[in-house]
């Protein structure tokens, strides 16, 4: 066991370190094209697709520098390398494990440039955690496919301009998951109706999309078809390593300590309560048993060994980190606590009540806890499904 | 021994759920809460003459003259629709002025506040999380003919729709109330999380206030009070956990994953089974303790303390669950669910969250 960086890994992490410090200006002397020249700079230095193979304009980052990458990055509170979220996190992946060549060509430079945002279109009404089930048909027709159906949740459908789609190709088979398609869409075809839906933070981020008569050409067909769910579950087990996120989430501890000291509760300092202490230390012990997981699970990586179902242990931390980090700051500032922007005596000027409002982005967006239970009770632990 | 309610006050609770089915279902709180300072005059015109408003104040003051049991059930009626109604603001202030008004006071008061033609708010601590008497910062100077108030209010429940507040103040022979015209003083509207739950701050600059307006309280009455806060903020809490409890279970009926409905799943089958546990325990925390506020004050501290600090962590857990048993579509402001989640957030500080109450049952019980 080792926990040094060899010099290539401490030389690169240097070298971010001096980008970042020569690139990253404070938030408040940001001119308004700085997004854009911060996503050419990083492009410049390859680090958008850090870790995708070279012929396709990525940089064949190693595992360990990847890390090293996410962490500097996450440190310094800096913006994504890209605008396509998704396009970079699973679409670009799997159309380079299954794309064609020409599809290769045409989607993944506009990912890495940041030129084209990605949505994904999974869940439908019916069908969320069950999403073997999906019933959004795709028929062929010639040189095309004709697309009818909906799909739900869509985070940033209404300003994406392509949309990962799971279809349904064939409703006769007698393993639902093999009559799935996978269809990269245009989001601008005919018969694409996006209506947003707000959330009970008040935001628009996801929409319901409604397919009618769209059509597909087969060139944008990802994979064979009927074999989408491999291609997408594959793409989604792509799993990044969570490396980036734990070091938010220390960030995010460090605001909330730096709040407890300035609080009091029932006129004394919160920061002497045994509870509020306590409370403190256990994030703390679950985000750094985060990090150390996520650290097991890359060495098995780096040895080539497959990762199997132990990243669910990590998500299931990070769901119940998520709700309740949060949801102590709101508890710990009592009534002021509950005033959102713009409030008299809103904490932060009601930072951390609005974001005790959006924990479902991750605790439903990404899978529910029950499904990660389910996956580490019968995957590792081998109990019969119910 | 008999822990249950007469017919007569089973009657009370059908009759106010028939009212919040039909006079104000969640179409009507929703459009209400669109607006700021949410109100309606002809709602609450409709509630004063049922009788709600007076239920806890005497016969001879123009009132039903029944007890916080009473009121509590009708409080957990409404708040099973969350409707946005200062039902609890005006019960509060009626208590305050039972509790320490004059006869001449309360001769005054007690029926326009029975009869809903002065509509009240009780405001006692300034401090967000603080519940002691060294939480009243409002100062009072004595002038003339009475005091001259100085300082903030910024936590006055319905605020905006009342026309009279009854503010705790510090003055030099020590706390009191303070009746203020609303007109008076500037109210700011407060953007909160839970929009059925208005909210107002007030600044007071050399406000003042006349001899006949002013109520003396001690310590024990700011207890007292601060505790029949506790009783209806509690009440309210049973009645919107037990029907995000039932919305969930419903759903959990309903909602098909995996070919079968998820509330087969043990996962979500054994949550809803938890959930019911606490809130039937809270519930009878909470009868007992409004039953001690009319027939055994003595009792009242310990019984709201263990009412209040179980309710407080358990609704919050339960709203919070309520969105994630129901998936994607109780994160959507258009599904129900998420507003008792913010109600479940917005009753945990009120009048104690469980530190202070499960402190004070620590204390009280001689640790
Ligand atoms: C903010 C947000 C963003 C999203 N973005 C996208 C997106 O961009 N693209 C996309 O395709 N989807 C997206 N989703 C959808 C997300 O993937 C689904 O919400 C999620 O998979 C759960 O499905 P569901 O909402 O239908 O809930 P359901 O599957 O109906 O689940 C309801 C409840 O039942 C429980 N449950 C279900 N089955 C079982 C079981 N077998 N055992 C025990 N408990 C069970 C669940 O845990 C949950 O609590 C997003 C969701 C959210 C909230």
């Amino acid at each position: 066991m080792d926990f040094e960086y060899t010099p290539e890994e401490q030389a690169f992490r240097e070298e971010v370190r001096t980008f970042l410090a020569e690139n990253l200006p404070r938030k408040a002397e940001r001119g308004t094209d700085f997004l854009a020249t911060w996503l050419a700079k990083v492009r410049e230095k390859g680090w958008v697709g850090f870790s995708w193979p070279k012929e396709f304009g990525g940089s064949d980052g190693g595992l360990i520098e990847q890390t090293i990458l996410r962490e500097e990055m996450a440190l310094a509170k800096a913006p994504p390398l890209g605008t396509s979220f998704m396009g970079l996190a699973w679409v670009g992946p799997g159309i380079m494990q299954y794309g064609t060549e020409a599809q290769k060509k045409k989607f993944i430079p506009d990912i890495l440039d940041s030129k084209v945002t990605w949505c994904t279109g999974y869940s439908e009404p019916n069908h969320g955690s069950d999403l073997a089930s999906i019933q959004c048909k795709a028929v062929r027709e010639g040189d095309h496919y004709l697309v009818n159906g909906q799909k739900t949740w869509t985070t940033g459908a209404a300003f994406s301009q392509w949309i990962i789609l799971l279809t349904r190709t064939s409703f006769d088979v007698e393993v639902k998951h093999n009559g799935i398609t996978c269809l990269l869409v245009a989001m601008d075809s005919p018969g694409i109706d996006v209506r947003p839906i707000e959330n009970m933070a008040g935001d628009r981020h996801f929409a319901e999309i409604f397919f009618t008569d769209v059509k597909v050409p087969v060139e944008n067909r990802l994979g064979e078809e009927g074999d989408g769910w491999k291609v997408t579950v594959s793409a989604l087990a792509n799993e990044r390593s969570s490396i980036g996120e734990v070091t938010q989430m220390f960030g995010k501890l460090d605001t909330l300590k730096a709040l407890v000291k300035r609080t009091n509760r029932q006129g004394k300092p919160a920061s002497k309560d045994p509870k509020v202490r306590r409370t403190l230390a256990v994030f703390e012990a679950k985000i750094a048993a985060m990090k150390y997981n996520g650290l097991r699970y890359l060495t098995k990586q780096i040895r080539g060994e497959p990762l199997t179902s132990e990243t669910s242990v990590n998500k299931l931390h990070r769901a119940s980190l998520e709700i309740e980090m949060d949801d102590f700051a709101v508890e710990l500032t009592g009534q002021s606590g509950l005033q959102l922007k713009g409030g008299s005596d809103a904490v932060e000027n009601g930072r951390w009540a609005k974001s005790s409002l959006n924990w479902p982005n991750v605790v439903i967006g990404g899978g529910t806890p029950n499904i990660q239970r389910n996956i580490i009770a019968e995957r590792i632990l081998g109990l019969p499904k119910d | 021994m008999n822990f249950g309610f007469t017919q007569e006050q089973e009657m009370l609770r059908d009759q106010v759920r028939r009212f919040m089915t039909e006079a104000c279902p969640m179409s009507t709180v929703r459009e209400l809460t669109a607006k700021d300072a949410p109100f309606s005059e002809k709602l609450w015109d409709q509630i004063a003459s049922l009788g709600w408003l007076g239920l806890i104040v005497p016969e001879q003051y123009g009132g039903i003259g029944l007890k916080w049991i009473d009121l509590a059930l009708v409080l957990e009626e409404t708040a099973r629709g969350l409707s946005p109604l200062p039902i609890l603001s005006q019960a509060l202030a009626s208590a305050a002025v039972l509790r320490a008004g004059n006869d001449e006071q309360r001769a005054n008061w007690l029926p326009a506040l029975a009869s809903g033609e002065v509509r009240a708010t009780l405001a006692l601590y300034d401090e967000p999380n603080w519940f002691d008497a060294q939480a009243v910062t409002l100062t009072g100077i004595p002038v003339d003919d009475g005091i001259e108030l100085h300082g903030r209010k910024p936590f006055v429940a319905d605020a905006m729709s009342s026309n009279q507040l009854l503010l705790a103040y510090l003055g030099p022979a020590g706390l009191g109330l303070a009746a203020i015209g609303k007109s008076q003083v500037k109210v700011t509207e407060e953007p909160s999380m839970d929009v059925t739950k208005p909210t107002g701050s007030i600044i007071l600059d050399h406000v003042q206030v006349s001899a006949d307006r002013l109520m003396p309280i001690s310590p024990e009455d700011l207890a007292y009070l601060a505790d029949c806060g506790a009783v209806a903020v509690t009440a309210e809490m049973v009645g919107a956990a037990d029907t995000t409890l039932t919305m969930t279970s419903n759903y959990a009926k309903e909602r098909i994953q995996f070919g079968k409905p998820i509330g087969q799943y043990q996962g979500v089958k054994h949550r809803l089974a938890d959930m019911f546990v606490d809130v039937e325990s809270f519930r009878s925390l909470l009868y007992y303790a409004a039953w001690c506020i009319d027939d055994a004050v003595g009792e009242l501290p310990r019984a709201i303390s263990l009412a209040k600090g179980y309710a407080s962590d358990a609704f919050v857990r339960i709203g919070i669950d309520g969105v994630g048993l129901h998936g994607a579509i109780g994160f959507t402001a258009e599904y129900d669910v998420q507003l008792y989640l913010k109600r479940s957030k917005w009753s945990r500080p009120m009048y104690g969250d469980s530190d202070y109450h499960l402190d004070r049952v620590a204390t009280l019980g001689g640790i």
